[in-house]
């Protein structure tokens, strides 16, 4: 940036107040970017916290995305949970999906089976991806999956259908006030990124 | 670098004045002199309002009978979706830096703003930025139909194809409004006169300092979630996609982070508009200075707390729904602080009712309603029913409307014997006070009964019980609309001419702005005046 002409002419304090006033502007003006950018980054940063937040709080019902080995110490028989199954498909996956069972009833402790089914209903190769999700939000920690089909997408031909297993249990610690836990699970077509990625 | 050619302010500064050569609309587009680019900051703000009022009439003469009658439910959620960003973005929050750049430097004894090359460039690119969200409305598809708080995935998965251009358009006037509030706080933390300490400054230069600070923190946090809600829509990023493991409820705590921090954006400066209006009509100083300095603060440090109340109903945990119902209603305190001291101002003062007064005690009154609608609200148990009905618009619309708008009406009937240099018409400003008044509360208080009824907000179509009520805010709410163009008609008449304006208007007005002649001349201050 070049000083106009009529700065060399003005006299030599003149100038050097206007100096100071600049570099005093600068540093101002440096601190509060820094502030602009920390704060640009932070909101990025909201993203992990966020999950790690979940991950503690069970906050937005997600449960384990990698299947866990049983760990619980026996069966608590004195409380029985029921556990409802309800299922949704995304705009534009033309598939049927559906629990077998809507609703089973289990002990604390216990390992349960059951299964999903999942047709697709169009003339074009899909590949699907569910995703779960648990209500109320604070017993989502203690839905322990061993084995889950949305540990993994499911491809599934033209006009296939397949019948696909959950299998968990509740943990023993699950708070006394919950006796009802909602298994939600949503179907979405992730053909598109999946031909783009491979 | 780029600090150095904001602050190549001083050539203009000297002796040499050569801006005032220039003629037309050069005069306008070149312009560094901060009151120059208050009246540009201010002439845009009442075009973007008259806007998004105009957005408003069709909006409410879609309500004025239940069925659909003129405008399809998609074009009905554009209209809505664009008066709320338009008033917020276009309206309020230019007008109030109109009013930073008018009388800061006046206020505080400086020549100008610190960075004025920044100035000019924060400026113009506002109306660059509500072009593009404009253009839209032509687009295929149309505007930005997914409400003024963009939730994902109706802006991601489901938009209409919009979500490109209001992302363009909201980065532009994010940077406009970071580079805004960098100037004031560069210019109140380096430019006061000497003598004139902190606790010194008017209280409108407070509010304007914190309110400053409070958009270069959260601004930057619009700039990221708008950026992800890009990359999700158009780059296969999912931040906010729950099939690629990403959380829509993310982006309502994203966006509140912002959002919540923002509608204080938009009330502090009015606080200190009518801390400044009150004294001078009550002939007494303001009651309560630091502490008024104080809930201002603490006012501005609550409302990073408090952003869920926005999302009672999203499935918080006990305790989160429980902490955030409790740090809303802390604010409560504070502001409750500044109602006192306006109060405690009036008290025993001698009062005279020009129109800014008129306009402060409204606000006053009426703001105070919006307060305690909003405290309704901030329970927990009872948001559930309240959430997403006209009870919140009513909320809303009393604490901006009633609450930022009439502070700037105010601020612009006090200041404008100081700008124009004539007195406006007081008859007509009566008039447009009354004509306001009247209207705005028929237009917005029988939302709160609709609210409580169960009216859903958004909504082009809406079941017949509710036919009556919405039929008199429609009637309100034309009314209110063509109240404004009294406004437009003192404004410009004041401008054209009038009775000659002394240095000092209001017999009861302090502050340096009243120091130098009526209207302010092109240059003030460049010798700083000596505080004591
Ligand atoms: C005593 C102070 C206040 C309290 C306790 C309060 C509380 C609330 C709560 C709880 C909501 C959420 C309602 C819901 O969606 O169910 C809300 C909404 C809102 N408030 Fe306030 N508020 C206060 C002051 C203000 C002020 C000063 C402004 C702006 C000048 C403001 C602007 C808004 C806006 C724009 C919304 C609606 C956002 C939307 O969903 O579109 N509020 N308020
Ligand atoms: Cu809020």
């Amino acid at each position: 940036m070049s000083n106009s002409p009529e700065h060399d002419s003005e006299p030599e304090d003149q100038q050097t107040a206007v100096d100071s006033s600049r570099t005093k502007n600068n540093r101002v003006v440096k601190k509060l970017l820094l502030i602009v950018f920390g704060m640009f980054g932070f909101g990025f940063a909201l993203v992990p916290l966020y999950d790690v937040f979940c991950d503690i709080t069970g906050l937005n019902g997600k449960t384990n995305g990698v299947s866990v080995a049983y760990a619980a110490d026996g069966i608590d028989t004195s409380r029985t949970i029921t556990v409802q199954f309800i299922t949704r498909t995304a705009k534009g996956i033309p598939w049927q999906f559906e629990p077998v069972v809507n609703e089973v009833k289990v002990h604390p402790g216990e390992v349960k089976f059951v299964k999903f089914y999942a047709k697709n209903e169009s003339s074009r190769d899909i590949v699907g991806q569910a995703v779960p999700s648990v209500s109320p939000g604070i017993a989502a920690g203690y839905f322990q999956k061993i084995e889950c089909f949305c540990f993994t997408q499911q491809p599934l031909k033209a006009n296939e259908d397949v019948e696909m297993g959950l299998q968990f249990y509740i943990d023993l610690e699950l708070p006394p006030e919950v006796t009802t836990l909602t298994l939600s699970y949503t179907l979405y077509d992730i053909t598109d990124s999946v031909d783009s990625s491979s | 670098m780029t600090t150095d050619v904001l602050n190549d302010q001083d050539s203009h500064e000297s002796e040499h004045h050569d801006d005032h050569k220039m003629t037309g609309i050069k005069r306008w587009l070149y312009t560094t002199n901060h009151k120059d680019i208050g009246t540009l900051y201010l002439w845009f703000s009442f075009i973007m309002f008259l806007i998004g009022g105009a957005l408003a009439m069709v909006i409410r003469a879609e309500l004025f009978q239940p069925g659909l009658q003129i405008v399809e439910p998609d074009f009905f959620n554009q209209l809505t979706t664009m008066h709320g960003l338009i008033m917020v973005f276009g309206a309020i929050m230019p007008a109030f830096v109109g009013f930073a750049n008018w009388m800061i430097p006046m206020m505080i004894g400086a020549p100008d703003m610190a960075l004025p090359r920044m100035n000019n460039w924060s400026f113009w690119i506002l109306p660059f930025a509500f072009a593009i969200l404009l253009s839209s409305f032509f687009l295929e598809g149309g505007a930005p139909n997914f409400g003024w708080t963009f939730y994902a995935p109706l802006s991601t998965t489901y938009s209409n194809g919009s979500t490109a251009f209001f992302v363009f358009a909201i980065h532009i006037m994010g940077a406009s409004s970071i580079m805004g509030a960098i100037n004031i706080v560069v210019t109140i933390m380096n430019m006061r006169a000497p003598g004139m300490t902190y606790m010194k400054m008017p209280l409108f230069v407070w509010t304007f300092f914190i309110t400053a600070y409070l958009l270069i923190a959260v601004m930057p946090i619009l700039a990221g979630v708008v950026t992800m809600l890009l990359t999700d829509t158009y780059f296969g990023t999912s931040f906010f996609d729950a099939a690629g493991g990403g959380d829509p409820v993310l982006f309502q705590h994203i966006f509140w982070f912002f959002g919540h921090p923002e509608v204080y954006i938009m009330i502090l400066p009015a606080f200190g508009i009518v801390s400044t209006i009150i004294p001078a009509f009550s002939r007494k100083p303001l009651f309560g200075y630091s502490s008024m300095v104080y809930a201002t603060s603490s006012i501005a440090l609550l409302s990073f707390i408090v952003w869920a109340h926005h999302m009672f109903t999203t499935g918080m945990p006990l305790f989160g729904e429980l902490f955030f119902m409790y740090c809303t209603m802390l604010i409560a305190v504070p502001t409750g602080v500044k109602v006192f001291n306006w109060v405690a101002t009036m008290w025993r003062g001698s009062l005279t009712f020009e129109t800014p007064m008129m306009f402060s005690i409204a606000f006053v009154i009426l703001f105070t309603i919006g307060g305690f609608s909003g405290l309704m609200l901030a329970l927990t148990p009872v948001d559930f029913q309240y959430h997403d009905t006209y009870f919140v618009v009513a909320h809303f619309h009393y604490v901006l409307v009633t609450g930022s708008l009439f502070s700037i009406f105010a601020g612009a009937y006090y200041w404008l014997p100081k700008w124009t240099g004539h007195m406006y018409n007081e008859t007509l400003g009566k008039w447009h006070f009354w004509c306001s008044l009247i209207s705005v509360n028929l237009l917005f208080f029988p939302m709160h009964f609709l609210g409580l009824a169960g009216m859903p907000r958004r909504i082009p179509d809406y079941a017949l019980q509710f036919a009556d009520f919405n039929k008199w805010v429609s009637i309100g709410g034309f009314a209110f609309g063509l109240s404004q163009l009294i406004f437009l008609v003192v404004v410009i008449k004041c401008i054209r001419g009038g009775e000659k304006a002394p240095a000092k208007p209001w017999d009861g007005a302090e502050g340096l702005e009243w120091t130098v002649a009526s209207p302010a001349p092109y240059h003030t201050f460049s010798t700083p005046p000596k505080i004591d």
